[in-house]
């Protein structure tokens, strides 16, 4: 027979149960920069993404399990799509998302016994740097509106705290991705891991596109890129660079724009 | 707004296990979203005033494929339109053309261009030209029961097969019967004298000039011919919709691009009005 739990006790120790998930991954990264909002996290794999489009000026990142964030990602994009196909594309807001990610999340940290692993933002750009917009959402449902950047996963303070010192309004995509590299290596007390091309995913949603914004940056943009943000160039043909450029068919390998941007429908 | 917009259940489905489908997912957990889903009754009687697209031609040429449709819409005798677009992206390397009521076309196209964007997202990657020609037939059978009662609407699908480095057409019936064609085809009520057009006109690889030519050409003979579908007016500056798909993507011209094309041949029609004759015999016999 189950013993008399109380509500307090219950809550805390879902919320413990959470963050300890949360805490095993690593850390990621969301960085505005003068152009568009750049996202980093350390991933070895390339197929399975830690960042995603949801729709044309809103991505998604996440840390944590991937199967329950791979869920909220599928679910963000429907909601996503249905709302733009219900009204306009334009009627589809990183606010709106944010709310329905909180509702969800929310309702299942009260009402399951097992909470989600995760943590998200959805990020949206704007037409100017004014306009972008960030939201951080816990595992319990609570939402943060965040400015500049924000960190995500086990030792999000401290990153943040990186950050926080190395962000400035208006940097470069260069000096957004140093800043990015050197909170998420910075993390374990000075030992600072080495990260190159292969270990990264980075995507930007870039601001001058029109209609689909999102782009990953990948490959030999990737490595171009990473060699100008860190002077010394470690990064650039790293051990494991070998990986970067293998992407699979079909996929923008180059990191370049696709072409063909028509009308959005 | 919030999580119950759509209704609780809405939400539950969007976390559900499922399709990569948009419009599947539609039909499970938002099926009043989908376009047919209202009574057609009375649609035989009302059909007739409704506006209706008319002619779009495509071919395929040297570096891809290229479809382009005129700009009239019309409800009965009347123009109920003079500059609607028929022909449309619905992803990077493939476009699609509309013919029949345009009401029904149009919600046709904007739920096909987003089920490929929403496979696409949820994938990671594109679907087969193959596949999306399918996917089309779906929703054109979709509307069978609406095209029972007059609401007749036909698509004509193109698109850069990146597998095989070619141009593809395809055609539809009402039924949704998919088939490919060769080298040219056309649809609408101007088809037949676009198609008679195309077919002396048209010859294999022909450069990008040379295609966008032709196909101005055949939609100036298809409006010569047929009151519904219209020519170039050059009084308002509407001309043809041009839609170029390639191995660098979906490409559509300028109405100052389309416009050179639209004003050279009506430059040359005002010499000989039937268009360039064919030669009666072909060299060497």
């Amino acid at each position: 027979m189950p013993f008399y739990v109380s509500p307090e006790q219950a809550m805390k120790d879902k919320a413990d149960y959470a963050r300890k998930g949360i805490a095993r991954g690593r850390n990621s990264v969301v960085v505005a920069y003068d152009e568009g909002i750049l996202f980093v996290a350390p991933n070895p794999s390339s197929a399975l993404h830690k960042v995603s489009e949801i729709y044309d000026r809103i991505a998604f990142a996440a840390v944590g399990r991937y199967n329950e964030y791979e869920n909220l990602r599928v679910a963000g994009v429907r909601f996503a799509d249905t709302r733009g196909y219900q009204y306009a594309r334009e009627d589809v807001t990183a606010r709106g998302l944010a709310n329905w990610y909180a509702q969800v999340l929310g309702s299942i940290f009260t009402e399951s016994n097992k909470p989600y692993e995760v943590e998200l933002v959805v990020a949206e750009v704007g037409d100017t740097p004014d306009g972008d917009q960030m939201y951080r959402i816990t595992f319990d449902g609570s939402v943060a509106d965040e400015h500049g950047f924000v960190a995500m996963g086990g030792q999000a303070e401290q990153v943040a705290g990186v950050l926080k010192e190395r962000y400035s309004a208006g940097m470069s995509i260069e000096a957004a991705l140093a800043a990015a590299i050197a909170a998420l290596s910075g993390q374990g007390n000075g030992e600072r891991s080495e990260i190159n091309a292969s270990q990264l995913e980075v995507a930007v949603l870039a601001r001058g596109r029109v209609h689909r914004t999102f782009r990953r940056i990948r490959g030999a943009r990737l490595e171009e890129l990473l060699g100008n943000a860190q002077p010394g160039g470690k990064a650039a043909g790293g051990k494991g660079a070998k990986g970067a450029a293998a992407d699979g068919p079909g996929e923008d390998a180059s990191g370049e724009p696709s072409p063909g941007d028509g009308t959005a429908p | 707004m919030g999580a119950d917009y759509l209704g609780g259940q809405f939400t539950a489905a969007c976390l559900r296990v499922g399709t990569s489908s948009f419009a599947d997912f539609l039909a499970t957990s938002a099926p009043n979203l989908l376009p047919g889903a209202t009574s057609a009754d009375t649609a035989a009687q009302v059909s007739g005033d409704l506006p209706h697209g008319t002619t779009i031609v495509a071919m395929d040429y040297d570096a891809g494929v290229i479809m382009a449709g005129d700009r009239r819409s019309t409800a009965g005798n009347v123009i109920a339109q003079r500059d609607i677009e028929k022909v449309f992206r619905s992803d990077d390397f493939s476009c699609v053309g509309i013919a029949g009521v345009a009401g029904i076309g149009l919600e046709l196209v904007r739920l096909f261009q987003l089920e490929l964007e929403h496979y696409e997202k949820l994938e990671g990657r594109t679907l087969s030209l193959e596949g999306k020609a399918n996917r089309l037939a779906a929703f054109v059978r979709g509307n069978l029961s609406g095209a029972m009662q007059g609401l007749v609407v036909v698509p004509l699908f193109a698109g850069y097969d990146e597998d095989t480095g070619m141009g593809r057409i395809f055609s539809y019936d009402v039924a949704g019967g998919r088939y490919e064609e060769r080298k040219f085809h056309s649809i609408g009520s101007g088809s037949v004298f676009a198609r008679g057009s195309l077919k002396k006109l048209y010859t294999d690889d022909m450069p990008e000039a040379d295609a966008v030519t032709a196909c101005m050409q055949a939609l100036y003979d298809a409006a010569d011919d047929d009151s519904a579908t219209g020519g170039p007016d050059l009084t308002r500056h509407i001309y043809p919709v041009v839609a170029l798909v390639t191995q660098d993507g979906f490409r559509r011209l300028t109405d100052d691009e389309a416009g050179e094309y639209a004003q050279a041949v009506v430059g040359e029609r005002m010499q000989s009005p039937g268009g360039p004759v064919a030669p009666l015999r072909q060299a060497g016999t």
